[in-house]
């Protein structure tokens, strides 16, 4: 009696285990078929970014880029070897956290995606890049910075964005000669990307001549930063370059103003948005930063922006132009393979030369994109204006894109 | 889910008094947890076996914070530091970091070490506070590791920073690497299975250590503490040293799973020791039900598991529901965390699975 | 010290104060329901984010409604629509998730607390989108300059309201016949219940107050850095909580004290860690030092600063 007992429970709780794993993991219903040719070729591209979190609005930014892109290819029927595409987006949560970082990404794996869009983090990006490689499946960062992610020395491991480096040095450069600052003032908020960038702007700014007067910290859920900005003030540098996200930045920018600080606030990508006008309001007056890539207006496709509003009902926050030429570089690879399978393909990805909405997208053999465009903008009534577009191919110069490389090659150094 | 976990209980106790009972049933238990990776690889995919992998770093971390909370009563926040200590102590030792890499055999007990080291530090000035004093300062003590494992990257670069050590050598013995499939038998053996018996071992070690420690005069001494310290004290057990022995044992536990999980990842940074973590440790231990070894791990799996569940059942259930996707599958599935937290709490106070012991002070 | 290091000494202690006044109106919450059930709860974090997140929609549709009304009176208005709503969530939180725990292990309320603040941030990322909000500056953020440093009338305004609530509560406390319940329940619950104290309505009723405290601090902390957000209460709580404790939980002044005292610290330890270390530690070592002073002060006053000594069997 004890006995059965013991065997049927523990059988129970098994096959509870192993039953609970397979409700979930059954194949999507199949696509419904069009009663007209052509055949369909169905495929699944991953996307991962934090959905829930501090940095949530950005992860949900990315992933509609992802499915954008996904809706209008599958829109347009691409043709791969006489069958219609049918991408199918498979959007993950990994909560910024590496180790659900990691079981996403091996979720996708089993779920045999033909490639992944992601992550956003580059704390997460670098252990599921491991897990990628390892089935051998392309994985596009659209926003992932950290140079070591592209180092590692993996043949699916790409990104579509400048990396730290790159951006921190026009930033850097920017400073010393289109400022003319001599002193600079340098806050973090310790995280992989905002420590990454400024280490690279403060690298280039030494270079340039300026002292480095404040190296400050604040973190990247902090709303008060009057602390550290009074003892910048005491120093009174020409220049402050922030390394954080436009949800700091704003309130930044409001608490330099109210403080009476007045020097020139500069910031990267992730303040480059219209979310930190609208935190800083007045105060965004006069403000610098760089985006990775072209800006949205000079970009090849002029109503992005548009289309994205119409879909989503809101405004294109940071990256998911990227993630949309991520998507549409992996089904160019897919097209010039004329195969979507990620063994035969990821051979053509290294040789892409794809025009997207943030500029040419050409790799190099590390797979970190050459020659990114960085695009500077300031601040004025409001909007963000460009002030000048470094490195990159314009599209009216999208035909010579070579001419520019070798000085992106040096940027990467 | 509660109903079934108390008949469980019940069928345990009936056949602890019979061991041949006893007998078959440890050795189906142990074919069962042999087969379960391919079990759940072949039927969920290898996703799966990754979530058990962490659920058995989850046990080993539950089952360590268990000495500190469930045995000598001590409420402790920071329990992830040592989890963060144990990963920092493999990484650093064995990556290209510093170009040094010992071998397992050595940097798993040294991450052990230094954790219980931690422990002990965290412990003595903290020994006069009680409840929500001590938790407060244990919290802090977890920050206070966290930011200086995200800040020592300068003036001298110690943990490279937010930037994380990545490149962690994989756990390996001599040549034999775990993070290399291997072919036993004719079947192939995925690095993710192998993973899992590494953990499975090292889990059932630390189940081992803790069941003896429960019924040892340590760990009587600890309930004594828990039950009234005054009163322990006159019994004449050395408070102190045996605080400081909870402190201590706990934190080698989590700074042995720290270890596996850094040459599980081979990448680790801050933000994986972050205060929610500690956070989900506790409400795993006292979820299960704290102080009692099986429900503590009932715990650990649960929680480890439940938001994984969620993650593949929301979308099918929404699909067969409304024929669409309603809600943001991702918000669904942390307001059924939550959820399930407030109610298992509500109507299972002392835990889903507790001791007998506690359920009679309960009830009278 | 020269003029202009005074100045920024004076600023670093200004902004301290003012932070510090941010802390002790949350903690006022806090310490409120621990004073009386001795329960950390840990949502309280939460219902600040609420009540900001509502008086920003009153605001707004009364602003649709009522164009020209001055920012002060539309702030004003609004904050009164969303104290009733945190109020009915505080009692909805008690009345669901701790009142049927109170002879529960003592654990069992904290996971529950968890098991609700994650609940409420995920309902609220629901209903006010992932996106942060600017908060409209209703009262003026414009500077103005006080012996050399800057100070917002947003900041007077806090200062003030947190003060005025610390001395109302006292009153409340320790001066009303309402005070006296909530201590009696707070010394015994079963004995103040043979007393003829209805306990659970006390209780209920802390919860009300403490809630409509969260509700008027959530709106001076969004005023305060104009930004809005479904995660805000989280860090906030936290530091609550961690300046009730400092304080010596459970006791008013000590929340008002702990605040102060948390937020001088963190203001003058970013200012000025850097250059007592020789720029070994710098402003990432802010919390550090915030939290080695808590321990600080535990190690050698168990109970907070003006705590009570608990007596052995807490």
């Amino acid at each position: 009696m004890n006995r059965s007992h013991v065997v049927s429970c523990t059988l129970a709780a098994l096959a509870a285990f192993g039953l609970s794993g397979c409700g979930k993991e059954a194949p999507p219903p199949p696509a419904p078929q069009k009663a007209a040719p052509p055949p369909e070729l169905a495929i699944k591209i991953g996307h991962v970014a934090p959905l829930t979190g501090n940095i949530a609005h950005l992860g949900k930014d990315n992933e509609n880029g992802a499915r954008l892109a996904v809706e209008e290819l599958n829109a347009k029927g691409v043709m791969i070897e006489g069958k219609k595409l049918k991408i199918e987006l498979i959007g993950e949560d990994d909560q910024a956290d590496p180790k659900t970082g990691t079981v996403v990404a091996q979720k996708l794996v089993d779920a045999k995606v033909n490639g992944v869009v992601g992550h956003l983090n580059s704390g997460t990006t670098i252990p599921a890049s491991k897990i990628y490689a390892d089935a051998g499946i392309p994985q596009i960062s659209p926003s992932a910075t950290n140079p070591t992610y592209t180092q590692q020395g993996f043949k699916t491991a790409m990104r579509v964005m400048a990396n730290d480096i790159q951006q921190g040095k026009v930033v850097g450069e920017f400073a010393v000669h289109k400022l003319g600052a001599k002193t600079v003032a340098i806050i973090d908020d310790r995280t992989a990307y905002g420590q990454g960038l400024a280490d690279e702007v403060e690298k280039a700014a030494k270079a340039g001549g300026v002292k480095i007067v404040a190296r400050e910290f604040t973190k990247n859920d902090a709303t008060d930063f009057r602390a550290i900005l009074t003892k910048i003030k005491g120093r009174r540098p020409d220049a402050v370059f922030y390394g954080g996200m436009d949800a700091q930045a704003g309130p930044m920018a409001k608490q330099m103003k109210q403080l009476g600080l007045k020097a020139k606030f500069m910031s990267g990508d992730g303040a480059c948005t219209p979310e930190f006008i609208k935190l800083a309001g007045d105060a965004a007056e006069g403000f610098y930063c760089t985006q990775a890539g072209l800006p949205l207006e000079r970009m090849t496709d002029k109503t992005f922006s548009e289309r994205y509003k119409k879909r989503f009902n809101s405004e294109v926050q940071i990256y998911s132009p990227y993630s949309y030429d991520a998507v549409a570089v992996i089904v160019d690879a897919m097209k010039r393979a004329k195969s979507a399978d990620p063994a035969v393909y990821i051979t053509e990805l290294p040789k892409t030369s794809y025009l997207g909405v943030t500029g040419r997208i050409e790799f190099d053999d590390k797979g970190d994109v050459k020659n990114g465009a960085i695009t500077m903008y300031e601040t004025r009534e409001g909007k963000l204006n460009v002030l000048e577009v470094v490195g990159g191919a314009a599209p009216a110069a999208a035909e010579a894109p070579k001419a520019e490389a070798p000085k992106a090659d040096a940027a990467k150094k | 889910m509660s109903w079934a976990a108390k008949d469980l209980g019940d069928w345990v106790e009936t056949a602890k008094r019979d061991p041949r009972a006893r007998w078959l049933g440890v050795a189906l238990i142990a074919v069962a947890l042999a087969v379960l990776p391919f079990v759940a690889g072949a039927v969920g995919g290898r996703g799966w076996v990754r979530i058990i992998d962490f659920a058995l770093l989850y046990v080993m971390l539950a089952l360590g914070l268990n000495i500190v909370v469930g045995f000598a009563g001590l409420l402790d926040l920071g329990y992830i530091a040592f989890y963060a200590v144990g990963a920092y102590t493999y990484a650093l030792l064995a990556s290209p970091h510093f170009g040094i890499h010992l071998p397992v055999w050595l940097v798993l007990p040294m991450g052990a070490g230094v954790a219980g080291v931690f422990g002990v530090l965290l412990g003595a000035p903290t020994l006069k506070l009680r409840g929500d004093y001590l938790a407060i300062v244990t919290l802090g003590f977890g920050e206070i590791i966290r930011i200086f494992l995200n800040n020592l990257n300068a003036p001298v670069n110690i943990t490279n920073g937010p930037q994380g050590v990545n490149r962690i050598d994989p756990i390996s013995f001599s040549n034999f690497s775990l993070a290399r499939p291997v072919e036993v038998l004719g079947i192939d053996v995925p690095s993710v299975h192998l993973y899992y018996y590494l953990f499975l071992a090292l889990a059932l070690l630390v189940i081992f250590v803790s069941l003896r420690l429960e019924n040892s005069r340590i760990g009587r001494a600890w309930v004594a503490i828990r039950e009234d310290e005054v009163a322990a004290r006159a019994m004449g057990i050395n408070t102190r040293n045996i605080k400081l022995l909870a402190f201590a044992m706990g934190a080698s536990f989590g700074g042995i799973a720290g270890g596996l999980f850094a040459g599980f990842q081979g990448f680790v940074s801050p933000e994986s020791f972050i205060l929610m973590e500690s956070v989900v440790v506790l409400c795993m231990v006292v979820l299960g039900g704290m102080g009692h070894i099986p429900g503590v791990i009932l715990g650990a799996v649960l929680l480890a598991a439940m938001p994984e569940v969620f993650r593949n059942t929301i979308v099918p259930v929404q699909q067969q529901l409304f024929g669409k996707i309603v809600f943001d599958p991702e918000v669904v599935r942390m307001l059924l965390f939550g959820l399930a937290l407030v109610l298992v709490m509500l109507f299972r106070p002392a835990g889903i699975w507790p001791s007998t012991t506690r359920k009679r002070e309960l009830a009278s | 010290m020269s003029a202009v290091d005074f100045e920024i000494l004076l600023q670093q202690i200004l902004n301290g104060l003012v932070l510090g006044s941010v802390y002790a109106l949350v903690a006022l919450g806090y310490t409120m329901v621990y004073g009386v059930l001795g329960l950390i709860n840990f949502a309280h974090g939460e219902v600040v984010m609420i009540g900001a997140l509502s008086t920003l929609s009153a605001a707004r549709l009364l602003q649709s409604v009522l164009p020209g009304l001055p920012g002060p009176i539309v702030l004003l208005l609004s904050t009164l629509a969303a104290i009733p709503v945190c109020m009915a969530l505080g009692y909805t939180i008690e009345r669901v998730a701790y009142r049927p725990l109170r002879f529960a292990p003592r654990l069992a309320p904290l996971i529950t607390a968890i098991g609700v603040s994650i609940l409420l941030q995920n309902i609220a990322m629901v209903v006010w989108g992932r996106s942060y909000h600017s908060f409209p500056a209703y009262v003026s953020t414009e500077p103005f300059q006080v012996f050399g440093a800057t100070m917002t009338p947003v900041q007077v305004v806090i200062i003030v309201v947190a003060m005025a609530i610390m001395a109302g509560l006292m009153f409340l406390v320790h001066r009303t016949k309402l005070g006296r319940a909530m201590r009696a329940t707070a010394e015994n619950q079963s004995v103040a219940g043979l007393m003829g104290v209805n306990i659970n309505a006390i209780i209920s009723i802390t919860f009300v107050i403490g809630s409509a405290l969260a509700a008027v601090a959530g709106v001076m902390v969004a005023a305060n850095y104009s930004i809005a957000h479904y995660y805000m209460g989280f860090v906030l709580g936290l530091k609550a909580f961690t300046a009730a404790v400092l304080g010596g939980i459970g006791n008013l002044g000590g929340a008002v004290a702990g605040g102060l005292l948390l937020g001088l610290i963190e203001s003058l330890g970013a200012g000025y860690i850097g250059d007592l270390t020789g720029g070994f530690m710098g402003s990432n070592y802010q919390d550090v030092f915030a939290f080695f002073v808590l321990i600080m002060v535990l190690v050698f006053r168990p109970s907070g600063l003006m705590g009570e000594r608990v007596a052995e069997r807490a």
